[in-house]
């Protein structure tokens, strides 16, 4: 055995020290994956930031100063209907007025008509909020080089009218009311059908079954359907629900037939059917969180086993149970693929009025618009996924709440 | 206060087993349906099979289709009667692939930075930030490659080379969408190696790193594995990022700087036009999401299995 001679004390020293030089070293590059990973999100959401405010540039077709002496925003709603009536034709006029009844308008929405129908507005550049900010100067020289006839104006592409107001074909007056309609309307038949059944196949796992093939397989069958790409439950939904159960899903059933089987129902059962693993699998932790102690105590009183989950197990699983679907609604939210496959509208300003209506929703509706190529309908789609990042952190800031408030710790 | 009944008490004849033989149907009711929902969910999975092997054999059965040519053409152009899988396979490789480099190293970082290195302050700011990136949702990244990652891609390599849309822009963004799903089962797989072992570690004079990359890390490899296996499944399956950042044209090439269409972004094109039933077309989509949902199963079903198998058993 050849003889293990120890180091002089110098060449230990620098032998542990250059151990200790390589850790130092990884831990940074370790560290630094995570701020990589920080840097990404931050980018991510100030380039939506960044699209969803700025400088305009625009003109209108019409000089404002024709029709109102007053500035047009100043005007009241009777003024600007005044202002319709006098410079719309007939037929438009009454277009308009069958769509929605042209008094019981907000002062905003004839705003807009008067902007949209009249002055015939036209953009010609947006500007990225850093750009409005930091290079103020040099827009205002570009604009009066390039379009001299243009005003250049400071927009909030995320306003309450954006909110309000229906799809229209030009950027500037399109807003998401009946995309978020659709979107509550999906969740909400999503979770009505994926909690009962999530939560009852849960108690089925968790209370009753035996450790047998059948059981093992329904659990690893649970946990490979978390796994399938939201692509495929697109398809089943188009081949299910869109095309087998067309009678039911359309609404035939119930009398209504001007639709298909692209509806409200067919998006939101393939939603349910897509969130059911994730409803499952998080039911199963907060029942198996429940102390045995609680069992055994319902079962030593007498009660059934029913009873024993019924009164004992689920009141204090049900936190956990909550905040388990609420995750899985903000999954339904977010969720695009399936809805692109099961068939939402690509231009639609009805909002939804049933489970049986066509529909559209949030996420599409930024697909939509940040595949057209002008760059006013990207400002529009940053301002969507602002709304729909709001809508995300509510559901999420509930669930934490509903945790911390309510889980109890055995 | 109230007496007890006299008929309410157990003759001497009662045994208390005859509490067990009461029939209860109500509770067996009850077990049956629950039952029932839990076989729901392996009914879901039949009619995923029976779906899309059904109108995938509808497609198969097509005199302009052939199996062999599926399999080995590469060149997709369903108008004149193309249906050669490699060029929309060969997209999805390329993106996956692109992704899986970026979060492989970066999750695995991120997972042994939070489990060896960081403070329980930090830990407590850190992952809620991790699981932010992995709540948001794929359309958003969507935007994100194509409006911030592509231009400033485009600014470095030259807008002559790289186009609007390309593979590049969409793989990154696909790997920044993964990072958090690779770091937080590999996170968990670290946190599940007994503390004994590091300290075991230290105490023959490692350093952190010498403890987490030669101790820590190959006990928890199962973990880490199950999780890359997850990830890849996870961006073969990625529909948005692609379907707005990669381009439109189905082109057989695995040149990350050039648009080309994935699996995923074909289905998501074509049925949003307005695809009339039963067509070739409409039916070739249900053969490529069977061949992604069985690319996915299988590896979904690999990662359980090495999770499975390799795991280190600790007490």
């Amino acid at each position: 055995m050849a003889k293990y001679i120890y180091p002089e004390e110098k060449d230990l020293q620098r032998f542990v020290a250059g151990r200790y030089r390589k850790a130092w070293v990884w831990q940074t590059a370790f560290l630094s994956s995570l701020l990589i990973a920080i840097v990404s999100l931050t980018a991510l959401l100030l380039n939506v930031v960044d699209g969803a405010f700025g400088y305009v540039a625009f003109e209108y077709k019409e000089d404002p100063a024709t029709i109102s002496e007053k500035p047009l925003q100043d005007l009241s709603q009777e003024e600007l209907l005044a202002i319709l009536q006098a410079n719309l034709s007939r037929g438009a006029y009454n277009k308009l007025n069958e769509e929605k009844t042209m008094e019981r308008r907000s002062q905003a929405d004839l705003y807009n008509l008067v902007l949209e129908r009249i002055l015939k507005v036209d953009t010609k550049k947006t500007y990225s909020l850093y750009d409005s900010l930091f290079r103020k100067a040099e827009i205002e020289t570009e604009v009066k080089d390039e379009f001299p006839e243009a005003s250049l104006e400071f927009r909030y592409w995320l306003t309450p009218a954006f909110l309000s107001s229906p799809m229209s074909s030009r950027a500037e007056f399109s807003g998401v009311r009946t995309a978020l309609y659709g979107s509550l309307w999906l969740v909400a038949i999503a979770i009505a059908f994926a909690l009962p059944v999530g939560v009852g196949a849960a108690i089925y796992l968790q209370e009753y079954a035996r450790k047998n093939f059948i059981n093992r397989l329904i659990q690893t069958n649970i946990n490979n359907l978390a796994g399938v790409p939201s692509i495929v439950y697109g398809m089943l939904g188009l081949a299910i629900f869109v095309r087998a159960f067309e009678v039911f899903t359309s609404g035939a059933m119930f009398g209504i037939t001007d639709t298909n089987g692209r509806t409200i129902m067919s998006a939101g059962l393939t939603m349910g059917i897509l969130v059911l693993p994730l409803v499952i699998i998080n039911a199963q932790e907060a029942i198996k969180a429940v102390p045995d102690s609680i069992r055994q105590a319902a079962y030593g009183v007498g009660a059934t086993r029913w009873q024993t989950i019924w009164s004992h197990v689920l009141p204090n699983a049900l936190p956990g149970i909550l905040t388990g679907s609420i995750l899985a609604m903000s999954r339904a939210v977010g969720e695009t693929a399936p809805l692109i496959i099961v068939g939402a509208s690509t231009f639609i300003s009805v909002d939804p009025d049933g489970p049986f209506s066509k529909f559209t929703a949030l996420p599409i509706q930024i697909y939509q618009w940040t595949a057209r190529a002008q760059p006013e309908f990207h400002n529009i789609a940053a301002a969507a996924i602002l709304v729909l990042l709001v809508l995300l952190l509510t559901l999420n800031a509930t669930a934490i709440l509903l945790r911390n408030r309510f889980q109890r710790r055995f | 206060m109230e007496t007890v009944k006299k008929r309410d008490i157990p003759s001497a004849a009662f045994r208390p087993s005859d509490l067990k033989r009461k029939l209860r149907l109500g509770e067996g009711a009850i077990e049956t349906s629950l039952f029932v929902l839990g076989i729901l969910t392996i009914f879901i999975t039949v009619s995923i099979v029976i779906v899309l092997g059904d109108q995938a054999l509808l497609f198969f059965n097509d005199p302009e289709v052939t199996l062999k040519e599926f399999f080995t053409s590469t060149t997709w152009v369903p108008a004149i009667g193309d249906f050669g899988i490699w060029a929309l396979v060969s997209a999805t490789l390329t993106t996956s692939l692109i992704a899986i480099l970026v979060a492989v190293p970066l999750g695995m970082s991120a997972a042994i930075y939070l489990s060896e290195y960081a403070s329980p302050r930090a830990r407590s700011v850190l992952k809620p930030i991790l699981e932010i990136l992995a709540g948001i949702p794929t359309v958003v990244y969507g935007y994100f490659a194509l409006l911030f990652v592509s231009p400033i891609l485009r600014n470095i390599l030259g807008t002559e080379n790289l186009g609007v849309y390309n593979m590049l822009a969409a793989g990154l963004v696909m790997g920044i969408m993964i990072l958090p799903l690779i770091s937080s089962m590999s996170e968990d797989a670290l946190s599940a190696v007994p503390r004994s072992l590091r300290e075991a570690a230290y105490s023959m004079g490692a350093t952190p790193f010498e403890a987490s990359t030669q101790v820590v890390v190959p006990a928890a490899l199962s973990g880490i594995g199950a999780a890359v296996i997850v990830g890849i499944s996870r961006a073969v399956g990625e529909t948005m990022i692609v379907a707005v950042a990669s381009g439109a044209t189905s082109e057989f090439t695995f040149n990350p700087l050039k648009a080309a269409e994935t699996m995923t972004a074909h289905i998501a094109r074509i049925s949003g036009g307005d695809l009339p039933y039963g067509t070739v077309d409409y039916n070739s989509l249900f053969a490529i999401a069977l061949m992604l949902f069985l690319v996915t199963l299988v590896l979904n079903l690999v990662s359980q299995w090495v999770v499975s198998r390799f795991r280190e058993q600790y007490e």
